[in-house]
């Protein structure tokens, strides 16, 4: 479409622009480190925002495509593209970075250039990951981003980070081994052929299909990560910097999401269905038990984390409520997906948000403990206003982005199937129960703790970090058209083509 | 074009003072934040009188006009039904609205919290507002979460005693259960029907009156009852109906002003408007309307016990509140929905006023509450006094003022309905006169006449700042901006009844907005016995309800005014049924221990025995081990003693060179 290849732009800056940080930071010049940092977040959200602001809604295909032969042997390919499944991620990751990065300093008590740049280099291969349209790129972006992640939990985490930074990646290891093999196996499969595009299109016999299915189904739910597969996130989350957390729970939880969307739905869509019901089923187990479970924690971050798998769960049965018994129209299919869609990014802003809030007082107490507060309101008003905003939209307010996934997914559960729809909506009593609740012991009553009275409000840089997060869960919240006018095609034609059976 | 404006105008004017005084609380002054949210609600009034005017000469609107989302079918957004039904609610709101907001002036004035306040109660003005307006389930349910929001903030709005922010989270989740019910029957209309917009459903309702649908893979279940009923439920947490009342007790931890806006007059009978909006749906399902009648008749009976032995002036109105929403709720059982609608207004103009007394009477008081601590008010307060006795005549049902007509007609209607539980029904409503008559004046008795007993030593409570009177001080009537607000209550209070029953209930005012099916004549039996509002007042001696309600003053004067020494000596002597009442049934502490102990224990059983025992401790821990084990083994092949090296090296070469000789001497085959 243009001359500017903006997704290559949107990988290769922030990574260019982390390399430079390092090399700053190398050499001493933190100032230096520090403006590039600015400069390579701001860049990436700079180049990002035509893929969003440029999109042609009036087509599900591909767009701001690039190709070239990267490893001719094996018809691999550096094929880039973006539709409406993947095209807000990419700026949801860009803007992210940036508040990361912008915001980075309350995190760490020494500013550490290499994190900035840490941050820089994950971004990119996020990007990477979300416009890889050739499966070994796409492979490599999702491999490579793991490297980073353990990085920063394992080298800026806390006291436990070690095993924490370990657990992290054995489990995505575990994962991402079968990925590997499945890759291969549709290369062969598929007559020497990495082009996802083709594998979409490929008949695939039913057996092969429940392998690679499965195949997919340990990469993805280990990253999402769904219930019984999420007991390394809380350690992650508690252990990982600010910073790590936020781009954890926003970016690297979706990863686990979009790939049944780009992979498991599209290629093996016969197994998809077949077994769409044990997503289900895990997906409900994980909005209920986990919602228990986020009830008895008493460390702020882990509360937060469990509250994402929980949230994380919406995600997959909007996803999954494929093809009812009763037969669900592809309305109401469309409608769970596009709620699986925008609940992803939503909960990019919230949860994001929710763990910049904790960091925000972390910073200032060095507590995680909810027992250790009560009473922030009284010090720190202007936050206490934003952390109810964000409570609210974790609890799935009206107004707020976190509403309108949630009761998509529970429109079109009704559809599917009224029990299923009725364990997910109690994700109403439980999210507001386990919300308030901390809420109310952090936030309210009588100030107990004389470090909480000493306590000095938000300043400049965390106002507008939290602000501009307040935009993007009001904006969702208020118009989220701007979203889903982006994905109703691409999502249409993802049903249509998953409707038809790839057995031949 | 031009009434599309002001439609938008509405709920947008409040919205804007809720913004101004919100965005800039701590910037600008009081009196700016409070202007700009009285002004805004202000506006939204005239435009409500405009409106209402424009509706009675049969203007009206449905459409959307703004859309939220698109998805593939369906389009989901905002817009507004207005038809008689919304614009007597938007009058409403916004009458009472203005005058809460103006009292406020007066009751706010030492808090520091001020512009908050007021940004707080504009923006519940405006939440109402999108709800009464809604034209669709799902704006209905944004402006039905949105005013718990508000409650919420307002009930812990002094949010360091954590009693308020106790009330507050358990009203917020109390709500949510009832939101779970609510959500599921918007989900189960979206399901069957398509779309979410009243008049589409309404149209195609008819064709699903038989329907029967397999709900959770097993037998059939009527479909349209089970909306209903879904919905009712979420009427029932927002309402505030018996088993989901026990967060509105609670609620009074809120500045009194909200107390009388969002939990007696506005907020909570949006369960009552939803029920009557929905008319068309529940008249298809005599099982939802039987379902709503008993919880109504039991709410207002079972409420209307508690209201006596309360002590504290706000709880003894809150649990009146309740029984009231109870009365309204059997109405809408007994279809006659323009009378509970009726009931709504009368009485949110008289509870609204009964509750801006009390609070006038807690600042004259000095934040005392409890109704031991007071009588002769009368003396010291003398507006106050009236217009409490007027909303206290308004809410006993005394002929000729607004309480007796709407609540004679709920009586009259229940008692011609002939759906199953209407009996209960019908003898729960006309114990519940007797009740409400005593509670009522049981209230006005002690704290406005009689001994005086504020100079009574009071031991600090903890909780309360009362400060208490020594002598030659005395409690004083509160400023203007308060006793304006009451006078204005007062008098729709009186006057309301007489003027309206006419029209709304009987002139086919609601005509279209609410349908009645032939098969519920109840509304048009009583037409039938109905003349003039003034042979009503007139024939009401020759009813027990009239009875009923004099037995009950008389009664209160005996035991507070004339023999107080009997109460007092119920009260020492105690008992099971007392215990009982004292303690609400034991409905708060079934709730704790059950649900809210129960949740937790099942939490952490999860946590330690599910997450960390069976998935880290048996999985991966066991995974671990397993490669530990095998890694042990290996281990040792790596010891670094180099004599086993040696030695290995050794037993290596010599196992190739014999495997080379053998192979070699053709002894195996490679």
């Amino acid at each position: 479409m243009s001359a500017v290849p903006l997704l290559s732009c949107a990988i290769w800056l922030p990574i260019a622009a982390g390399l430079l940080v390092l090399a700053a930071g190398l050499a001493g010049n933190a100032p230096l480190a520090r403006k590039f940092a600015l400069f390579g977040a701001a860049a990436g959200l700079f180049v990002a925002a035509p893929l969003y602001f440029g999109f042609d809604v009036t087509t599900p295909a591909m767009q701001f495509v690039e190709s070239k032969p990267w490893i001719p042997l094996f018809r691999i390919n550096y094929h880039l593209g973006v539709d409406g499944l993947s095209a807000a991620f990419v700026m949801l990751n860009c803007f992210i970075t940036l508040i990361v990065v912008f915001g980075s300093r309350v995190s760490s008590q020494k500013y550490a250039p290499s994190c900035d740049a840490v941050f820089l280099v994950m971004s990119g291969l996020f990007n990477g990951i979300f416009s890889a349209l050739d499966g070994m790129l796409f492979y490599v972006f999702f491999e490579a981003s793991l490297i980073p992640l353990y990085l920063l939990i394992g080298i800026w985490g806390g006291p436990g980070r070690v095993r924490a930074a370990f657990k992290f990646f054995l489990f995505t290891l575990m994962g991402s081994l079968p990925l590997l093999v499945a890759m291969i196996y549709l290369f062969f499969y598929s007559g020497g052929n990495f082009s996802i595009a083709a594998w979409h299109l490929m008949p695939i016999d039913k057996v092969s299909q429940t392998w690679v299915f499965f195949a997919f189904f340990m990469a993805f739910a280990v990253k999402t990560p769904m219930w019984p597969l999420h007991t390394w996130l809380p350690e992650a989350h508690v252990e990982a910097p600010t910073g790590g957390s936020i781009v954890l729970a926003a970016i690297a939880l979706k990863l686990g999401a979009y790939g049944f969307l780009r992979l498991a739905l599209p290629v093996v869509p016969d197994a998809s269905r077949e077994f769409a019901w044990i997503m289900v089923a895990l997906s409900l187990a994980a909005v209920v038990y986990i919602g228990l479970v986020a009830l008895a924690q008493m460390d702020m971050k882990k509360l937060v984390a469990y509250s994402s798998v929980a949230h994380m769960g919406f995600v997959t049965l909007g996803i999954f409520m494929l093809e009812a018994p009763g037969g669900a129209s592809a309305a109401s299919s469309a409608l769970g997906i596009e709620g699986a869609l925008i609940q992803m990014i939503s909960h990019g802003f919230v949860a994001g948000a929710m763990f910049f809030c904790i960091g925000v007082l972390y910073e200032r107490t060095h507590s995680r403990q909810i027992a250790d507060y009560g009473g922030i309101t009284r010090a720190m008003p202007k936050f206490a206003v934003f952390f109810m905003l964000f409570s609210m939209a974790n609890i799935g307010l009206p107004g707020t982005s976190g509403f309108v996934g949630e009761i998509l997914v529970i429109l079109s559960a009704a559809e599917y199937n009224y029990g299923v729809a009725f364990v997910a909506a109690s994700t109403l009593i439980l999210s507001a129960a386990y919300t308030l609740w901390m809420y109310k012991r952090v936030m309210f009553g009588p100030v107990t703790n004389p470090a909480v009275a000493a306590l000095n409000d938000i300043d400049v840089r965390e106002f507008l970090v939290l602000s501009l997060l307040a935009l993007g869960v009001l904006g969702i919240g208020l118009y989220p058209r701007s979203l889903s006018e982006i994905m109703r095609l691409s999502v249409s034609e993802l049903l249509r083509h998953i409707a038809i059976s790839k057995v031949f | 074009m031009g009434t599309q404006g002001l439609y938008w105008l509405v709920p947008l004017a409040p919205l804007f003072g809720a913004l101004v005084a919100g965005v800039f609380c701590r910037v600008i002054s009081r009196r700016i934040a409070g202007s700009a949210c009285i002004l805004g609600v202000a506006v939204a009034f005239a435009a409500s009188v405009a409106i209402f005017l424009d509706v009675r000469e049969g203007g009206g609107f449905d459409g959307i006009v703004y859309t939220w989302l698109v998805s593939d079918e369906s389009v989901f957004g905002i817009g507004f039904l207005i038809d008689p039904l919304t614009s007597a609610m938007m009058l409403i709101v916004t009458f009472v609205s203005l005058a809460v907001h103006i009292y406020a002036i007066g009751y706010m004035r030492d808090d520091p919290g001020y512009n908050r306040f007021f940004s707080y109660i504009a923006l519940f003005t405006f939440s109402m507002l999108m709800l009464v307006m809604s034209n669709n389930f799902l704006q209905l349910f944004f402006g039905w979460e949105a005013v718990g929001l508000v409650s919420y903030l307002l009930i812990g709005f002094w949010h360091d005693r954590p009693s308020a922010a106790e009330a507050g989270m358990k009203a917020f989740l109390v709500n949510r259960v009832g939101d779970f019910g609510f959500v599921l029957g918007i989900g189960l209309i979206f399901a069957h029907f398509g779309t979410l917009d009243y008049t589409s459903v309404f149209n195609l309702a008819e064709k699903y009156r038989d329907a029967v649908v397999p709900l959770f893979g097993s037998s059939g279940f009527p479909l349209v009852s089970v909306i209903c009923i879904m919905l009712f439920v979420g009427a029932m947490g927002k309402s505030a109906q018996m088993p989901f009342h026990v967060w509105l007790p609670e609620s009074m931890e809120g500045p009194t002003p909200i107390s009388a806006l969002i939990h007696a007059a506005t907020m909570v009978t949006a369960g009552i408007f939803m029920v009557a909006r929905m008319s068309p749906l529940f008249e298809l399902s005599e099982t939802a309307l039987s379902f709503v009648m008993v919880v109504g008749a039991s709410t207002a009976l079972f409420m209307g016990f508690l209201s006596i032995v309360q002590t504290d002036i706000k709880r003894v109105i809150a649990f009146s509140t309740l029984s009231q929403l109870g009365y309204m709720t059997a109405a809408l059982g007994a279809s006659a929905y323009s009378a509970a609608i009726f009931h709504l207004m009368t009485h949110a103009f008289f509870k609204a006023l009964l509750f801006l007394a009390a609070g006038s009477v807690i600042i004259g008081m000095r934040h005392e509450q409890d109704i031991r601590y007071m009588g002769g008010l009368r003396k010291y307060m003398p507006v106050t006094g009236v217009t409490a006795l007027i909303g206290s005549l308004a809410l006993a049902g005394v002929p000729f003022l607004s309480g007796f007509y709407s609540k004679d007609s709920i009586i009259e209607a229940v008692r011609m309905s002939e759906i199953p539980g209407s009996g209960f029904a019908g003898f729960s409503l006309l114990t519940g006169v007797f009740v409400t008559a005593f509670y009522t004046f049981r209230l006005y008795f002690l704290v406005f006449h009689g001994r005086e007993r504020f100079f009574a030593a009071r031991g600090k409570q903890d909780g309360m700042h009362a400060h208490g009177f020594s002598r030659g001080q005395a409690p004083e009537e509160p400023p203007w901006t308060m006793t304006a607000p009451l006078i204005v209550l007062a008098i729709p209070s009186v006057i309301a009844g007489y003027l309206f029953i006419e029209p709304m209930l009987f002139g086919g005012f609601f005509h279209k907005a609410i349908v009645t099916a032939d098969s519920h004549p109840a509304m048009e039996r009583v037409f039938g016995h109905f003349s003039s509002p003034l042979e009503m007042a007139l024939k009401a001696p020759g009813s027990a309800i009239f009875w009923l309600t004099a037995a009950g003053i008389l009664l209160a004067w005996f035991l507070y005014l004339a023999r107080p020494a009997i109460p007092a000596a119920i009260r020492a002597r105690g008992g099971v049924l007392l215990e009982f009442l004292e303690n609400g049934y034991y409905f708060d502490r079934f709730y704790a221990a059950v649900f809210c102990g129960g949740a937790r224990l099942l939490g952490k059983g999860l946590w330690k025995a599910g997450d960390s025992g069976i998935i880290d401790g048996l999985f991966v821990g066991g995974s671990v081990r397993a490669v530990c084990r095998i890694a042990g083994l290996l281990r040792s092949l790596q010891s670094g003693h180099l004599a086993r090296y040696a030695f290995s090296m050794a037993a290596g070469i010599c196992a190739i060179f014999s495997l080379w000789f053998f192979i070699h001497m053709n002894w195996i085959k490679p």
